[in-house]
């Protein structure tokens, strides 16, 4: 009886699973392991992604180099909200969830307008007398873009992280004879490594599989695994092909996300020495 | 002390003597945490002075002082095994591997956790954390250690052993302990010197004997012990009048005819036949306690507790005499009046007192 019933309360959540995850996953399968000519069973799919790796592997640095510039500047914001008052508090979280209201495609649209050979910035840098930036379609504005989107999703894990930080553990390591860079190296950075980590993830991932940022504000050598994937299903009509992408990329997100796990649990030892 | 122009400490001056064991003692929110902060670094005293070996330490951070803290529900590192906890102070004053290792083990044996060394913290019961708390403050050889209601998470039971390990802890090391409580009990049994707080006063310093037995004014009597708090007239030295009756007392170097607070211990007054007593009343209630029964009496209207093994069942009539050593006498104070009348008796009196402690203090 009782296990009926929780069956029965599950039940949305199983169908909505099964419509919208485990059978679009079967049919994506599918097609990566089918030929786009004769619908037969065939792994020349397979064979053709050894031709993206250097694409895969521009994507899997770039996304790196994002989430490793958000936690550098996250960090410190968050840490800043996390001690302040209440008050502050709500309000600087506030303003770090504003942006994520807005369109993500106005957001990197802005940035188009601002960094273009005619653009804001350029216009500002050339009245002023100091010539201009080519900055659009660089992989520098691509990793610009990603970093602008996808901090926030950085500094709302680390804040909650640190946020939840004893005072007393602080202050047993000042009783311990930690100055202020020892308490911040012994404890409070061993402690926000869960932040750390989950930022990192919602920064990569989303990051990864990206390819309106670099559709908008890169060039052709700044195309990503996202892009190409796109094009095998709108302009090249080869869905197998982009399915087998699709599916190689997942097991990379899996792979990089089960190591990151990993390190977190080992973590045990704690502690970056200063 | 003030916080928020509020003033939480007035007046403290307090003296703590090498290798001795001082409990501050004192309800909640009495300041009692709050001067052992200042002592601990963590807080700084709006005026005043904290001298350590004849220097003043005000401006010098928590983490210069040489002195440890086992802090209230032990703060122990969550990321960090037993060793890792000990070990922190050593790591960070950059002792050798072999020198921390010995020093780590020793102290575990002190406080009986050999073979801990590598649990979770997560993964220890109350006691063991505790423990662990009191090793990874020793384990720096401090000249103070400050303990800030360090049992109060703990049953009764271990609460018991816990008092003794650390006494002969306290008396092995010869480290002076600094330790606060709000349990009259544990301060008595384990302390040389016992400072009484209240409303950010100190009320009383002294031996735990002699804080029980000459309490200064109404508030320490009613807060070490039970009391019976009686309004009375000092007429000259050892003669002292309360109920309409002048007794005999060994109390002298009072005015004469100062009005006085007259304390009685419950445990030390005897019951005598109605006919042969001092004072004459009628047994109210009467609740078994173990060790003894606590017998309520009305005297013409105030109630007296009285602890003692003989029973005397309720609406007897009952007489008792009072020796002169078992009445003291107090100068009358902003207490009196407060304390001492046992009207409004509960059988839970005493669980009353043992309330948690309180963080915010």
């Amino acid at each position: 009886m009782k296990k009926n019933k929780s069956i029965l309360l599950s039940a949305p959540y199983i169908l909505w699973m099964l419509l919208f995850t485990l059978i679009p996953l079967g049919v994506m399968v599918f097609y990566a392991f089918t030929d786009p000519d004769t619908g037969a069973f065939t792994l020349g799919n397979l064979r053709d992604l050894g031709l993206f790796l250097p694409t895969l592997g521009t994507s899997v640095w770039y996304s790196l180099l994002s989430a490793i510039i958000c936690l550098l500047l996250g960090y410190p914001v968050a840490y800043f909200i996390a001690h302040r008052g209440a008050v502050a508090q709500k309000i600087l979280y506030m303003l770090i969830m504003l942006p994520m209201c807005m369109s993500f495609l106005l957001r990197t649209l802005a940035w188009v307008g601002l960094l273009e050979t005619n653009g804001i910035i350029n216009v500002v840098l050339g009245k002023l007398g100091l010539g201009t930036v080519e900055a659009i379609g660089t992989s520098g504005a691509v990793i610009l873009g990603m970093v602008y989107n996808y901090l926030p999703y950085m500094i709302l894990p680390l804040y909650a992280i640190i946020v939840k930080i004893d005072n007393r553990l602080i202050e047993a390591a000042e009783d311990l004879g930690c100055n202020g860079l020892q308490v911040f190296g012994r404890v409070i950075l061993p402690l926000s490594v869960p932040g750390i980590l989950s930022g990192i993830t919602m920064v990569f991932v989303p990051a990864v599989s990206t390819f309106y940022i670099s559709q908008k504000l890169g060039g052709a050598e700044t195309m990503l695994i996202g892009d190409i994937i796109e094009k095998q299903f709108k302009t090249s009509n080869n869905p197998n092909l982009g399915a087998a992408l699709s599916l190689l990329l997942m097991l990379m997100v899996l792979v990089c996300t089960g190591i990151m796990n990993r390190f977190g649990g080992e973590d045990e030892e704690g502690g970056v020495v200063v | 002390m003030e916080f928020d122009g509020e003033r939480i400490l007035d007046g403290i001056n307090l003296y703590f003597n090498d290798h001795e064991f001082l409990t501050l003692l004192g309800p909640s929110g009495c300041g009692k945490t709050t001067t052992l902060r200042i002592i601990g670094g963590f807080l700084t005293p709006t005026s005043g002075r904290v001298l350590f070996d004849g220097e003043c330490i005000n401006d010098v951070p928590a983490y210069k002082r040489q002195i440890n803290t086992v802090f209230q529900r032990y703060a122990l590192f969550p990321h960090l095994d037993v060793y890792g906890n000990i070990a922190f102070g050593l790591k960070v004053a950059k002792l050798s591997k072999e020198e921390i290792h010995e020093r780590v083990q020793d102290i575990l044996a002190v406080v009986g956790l050999k073979g801990y060394e590598h649990r979770r913290i997560d993964s220890l019961s109350g006691g063991q954390q505790q423990r662990v708390a009191i090793a990874r403050a020793l384990v720096n050889r401090p000249k103070v250690l400050l303990l800030d209601e360090p049992l109060a998470a703990l049953d009764l039971r271990l609460r018991k052993d816990m008092q003794n390990e650390l006494k002969r802890i306290q008396q092995a090391m010869g480290i002076t302990f600094i330790y606060v409580t709000h349990d009259q009990e544990e301060a008595l049994s384990m302390s040389d010197t016992v400072v009484v707080m209240d409303k950010g006063r100190i009320q009383q310093i002294g031996k735990p004997e002699d804080i029980y037995n000459e309490p200064k004014n109404a508030f320490v009597a009613d807060f070490i012990g039970e009391s019976n708090i009686l309004d009375g007239v000092m007429l000259a030295d050892y003669k002292v009048k309360f109920f309409g009756r002048v007794f005999e007392c060994v109390d002298k170097g009072f005015a004469p005819n100062e009005p006085v607070d007259v304390v009685i211990r419950p445990e030390d007054i005897d019951f005598v036949p109605a006919g042969e007593g001092h004072l004459v009343g009628t047994v109210t209630s009467v609740t078994f306690k173990g060790l003894n029964y606590d017998i309520i009496v009305d005297f013409r209207g105030f109630k007296w507790l009285i602890q003692t093994t003989d029973y005397h069942g309720e609406g007897e009539t009952v007489g008792i005499r009072l020796n002169p050593e078992d009445i003291h006498i107090m100068h009358k104070s902003e207490y009196s009046g407060m304390f001492g009348d046992y009207s409004s008796y509960s059988a839970e009196y005493d669980e009353l007192t043992e309330d948690v402690a309180d963080e915010e203090e």
